[in-house]
């Protein structure tokens, strides 16, 4: 299987653009590079002398620092732009950023933004390998990416299971990426919310809509939780947290209705008792520690793919 | 810039006025139209410019109902003088700019600058004011004022009238001025911060959407406004099946409606933003494959009674940007006649009907002259070439801006040479 196949991408700006063996290659290489985190010395000289930029214009704790240590230990040099300390603030817009950078030669940029599209945008302008760390209401590929690997690593294989995605559908590039991301790879994604939250034309991705949580979530093997966020003042999309958790909160009933041996997932940050019940989120069946791990190891494959690292 | 006699031979002439569709001659004199036919040639004058037309289209000089000049406030994207040259350039020989410059034309003042500019201007330009103070939807504007000032209609444009009362009042207190209204009808609850047409795609892109409701529930409250007052109405770019539906049933109904759309909306789907393209992003959106078979549609059939660019320029300031955070608008006078003609190539117009559409009923709309070919009428006139072909390339834009979707297309069909009054405004002819 092994045979042609080559990881051909400069950019990785979503799962739309990577194909079954993009997907499977990069699982692979994150599954080998993962011991490295294990090792006494946590370092790899494989991307000694590279430059690596996280530009992010959003706040991020999580995901920054994931890729920051992923670059870290393959001995890239990383340096850190966050919107308060960049000149976005100062009316300096994203093309011009881009240009700037790309004057300084950097070898990766790493960009999250609140404007869907923004990493493509950057590439028009830059040299660098542009990896997409979420973009508006559009994709999340490393997120995705993480939570294939930690299923693939649970379940021995995505093909055939049955994945439930619960929440803000509308507003969640996680969602988005993970519903295309499952599907590539044979996966059923069943996803549920108030109907509120269910964009138009969601099931064109790939996704099964069911406007009962119940229906979504019976006989999965996976239940992904997301974040809700009750801040869109100006669309109105749920009267309250409180009834959101009364009724499409993942509580034990709600998971009873799943396979015996099925995995709870959260890509964080976590409302505890919103949208995930706090007994679960620490129980036997949670997976969401091992995400955070396999994060790393994500990151780290993207990103010695991404600079020409299959080269050898 | 002469104004000495044209002799025009051979020419196909087209004037949807009288229905004329015929190999004619035409003498231009003193900037008015002399001679039509087989007296022209030996009307004409020793020493006046002959042009052969052998091959093209002599038409009543193109008029775009709504573009939108940016002067005063915005110059650096275009003026007057640059927005009519480019019009010119284009066959059309008037243009009614919307009033949302920087201050809004909602008084004398604002007006009397426009013309100012107009008189060096390669164009007629016809003002068009604001509905309300500012465009901000509160106040009526002081419509008398404007009228003296020489507005020819009015509208909030680029924002729509959300208060119905105060829409009501405006079509009530028109008649007292006998303005039209010209709507820009939009649900903003509904819009939103939407950045393109809702649906599958706006999904996939993860963009926020526009639903095709937003127009059309505003289209059908200002029809049934113009209805309960008994004025007429014009709705600006209509973009959705729906929207052509609801006004071919109000016109059957005996309401005084009209409506146009722009070549963006009959030659583009919502797929040209699929890779976050901020050339094809504009309100109304781009819509589906459906949509725009409606719109041609309406336009065969005489529901849609004028095409119009919506003309907006805007720099690169506004448009490489983020696709959410971009500007809405595109430039559309220099692709105007290639774009209506591929309606006529496919069959869907026959050359007299898109003439009609982008002359004869503009100017009857808008109640401003023109429109028509008529002995001792004004020498307004465009030459069409319907079959030259060329690049729509960055160095071919006469205006200042350049963001329009059909940049680097090869199109087909050009206007060639342009007569204002009887002056030659644009000339590829030589």
């Amino acid at each position: 299987m092994e045979g042609s196949y080559s990881f051909i991408h400069k950019h990785v700006l979503g799962l739309e653009d990577l194909s079954p063996d993009d997907i499977a290659f990069i699982l692979r290489t994150a599954e080998s590079f993962k011991e490295i985190s294990d090792r006494p010395i946590k370092k790899v000289p494989i991307l000694r002398g590279k430059t690596v930029i996280n530009l992010f214009f959003e706040p991020s704790t999580r995901t920054r620092l994931s890729f920051e240590i992923a670059a870290k230990r393959m001995s890239a040099d990383t340096f850190n732009i966050s919107a308060s300390t960049s000149s976005a603030r100062k009316g300096e817009t994203l093309t011009d950023t881009a240009r700037n950078l790309e004057a300084m030669n950097p070898d990766a940029i790493i960009i999250r933004h609140s404007s869907s599209g923004a990493p493509r945008l950057l590439t028009r302008h830059i040299g660098a390998s542009v990896l997409n760390a979420g973009d508006g209401f559009h994709e999340h590929p490393s997120q995705a990416l993480l939570d294939m690997m930690t299923v693939q690593e649970k379940k021995g294989e995505l093909a055939g299971l049955k994945v439930a995605i619960l929440g803000d559908i509308a507003h969640s590039r996680v969602a988005h990426s993970n519903i295309i991301g499952f599907s590539k790879m044979g996966a059923t994604v069943a996803v549920s919310g108030p109907a509120t939250m269910i964009p138009r034309g969601v099931s064109e991705m790939g996704a099964q809509v069911c406007l009962n949580p119940a229906e979504a979530v019976a006989d999965a093997d996976v239940v992904m939780v997301l974040r809700i966020q009750k801040e869109r003042q100006l669309d109105p999309v749920i009267p309250s947290l409180r009834e959101y958790a009364t009724y499409f909160g993942v509580d034990q009933n709600l998971l009873a209705l799943a396979r015996e041996d099925a995995i709870i997932m959260h890509p964080g940050p976590m409302n505890r008792g919103v949208e995930l019940d706090p007994g679960l989120a620490d129980g036997s069946r949670s997976v969401i520690m091992d995400q955070v791990t396999n994060g790393v190891a994500i990151r780290m494959a993207l990103l010695y793919l991404i600079m020409g690292g299959d080269d050898e | 810039m002469s104004k000495s006699p044209i002799l025009f031979t051979g020419g196909r002439l087209l004037n949807p006025a009288s229905g004329q569709d015929k190999v004619s001659d035409l003498l231009v004199v003193d900037g008015k139209i002399a001679e039509i036919g087989s007296a022209a040639a030996d009307a004409a004058p020793a020493g006046c410019l002959v042009y052969d037309l052998t091959g093209k289209w002599l038409v009543p000089g193109l008029i775009d109902m709504h573009v939108h000049l940016r002067e005063p406030g915005q110059e650096y994207k275009e003026t007057v003088v640059s927005g009519t040259r480019a019009a010119a350039a284009g066959g059309f020989t008037g243009v009614a700019c919307m009033p949302n410059t920087v201050p809004v034309n909602d008084c004398r003042a604002v007006t009397a600058l426009i013309l100012e500019q107009a008189a060096k201007a390669s164009a007629r330009v016809y003002p068009l004011g604001a509905i309300s103070k500012g465009s901000k939807g509160t106040e009526l504007a002081e419509f008398g004022e404007m009228k003296d000032a020489g507005v020819v209609a009015l509208s909030d444009d680029g924002l729509p009238v959300i208060n119905s009362q105060l829409m009501r009042r405006a079509l009530e207190y028109s008649a007292n001025y006998d303005f039209l209204i010209i709507s820009h009808s939009e649900e903003m609850g509904l819009s939103g911060s939407g950045s393109m047409n809702e649906g599958g795609l706006s999904t996939r892109l993860g963009l926020r959407g526009i639903p095709r409701v937003a127009e059309e529930i505003m289209i059908y409250r200002d029809i049934s406004l113009a209805g309960y007052t008994e004025r007429p109405i014009h709705i600006a770019h209509i973009s959705t099946r729906e929207s052509v539906d609801l006004i071919r049933r109000a016109k059957k109904q005996g309401i005084r409606v009209t409506c146009e759309t722009a070549p963006h909306y009959f030659s583009l789907t919502e797929d040209a933003v699929s890779e976050y393209d901020t050339r094809a992003k504009m309100n109304p959106p781009l819509r589906t494959a459906d949509d725009v078979d409606a719109i041609i549609e309406g336009l065969a059939d005489g529901v849609i009674d004028a095409i119009a660019t919506d003309h907006a320029p805007h720099s690169v300031i506004e448009k490489d940007l983020e696709f959410d955070q971009a500007a809405n608008g595109i430039i559309g006078l220099e692709t105007a006649v290639p774009l209506s003609l591929n309606l006529v190539r496919s069959g869907v117009l026959d050359p007299l009907a898109m003439v009609r559409l982008l002359s004869t009923n503009p100017a009857r709309i808008l109640g401003v002259a023109g429109g028509t070919i008529a002995p001792g009428a004004e020498a307004d006139l465009a030459v069409i070439n319907p079959d030259l072909e060329f690049v729509y390339s960055e160095d071919e834009i006469i205006s200042k801006s350049s963001n329009s979707p059909f940049l680097d297309q090869t199109l087909q069909g050009k206007a060639v040479l342009t007569v204002l009054a009887g002056e030659i405004t644009h000339n590829e002819l030589a």
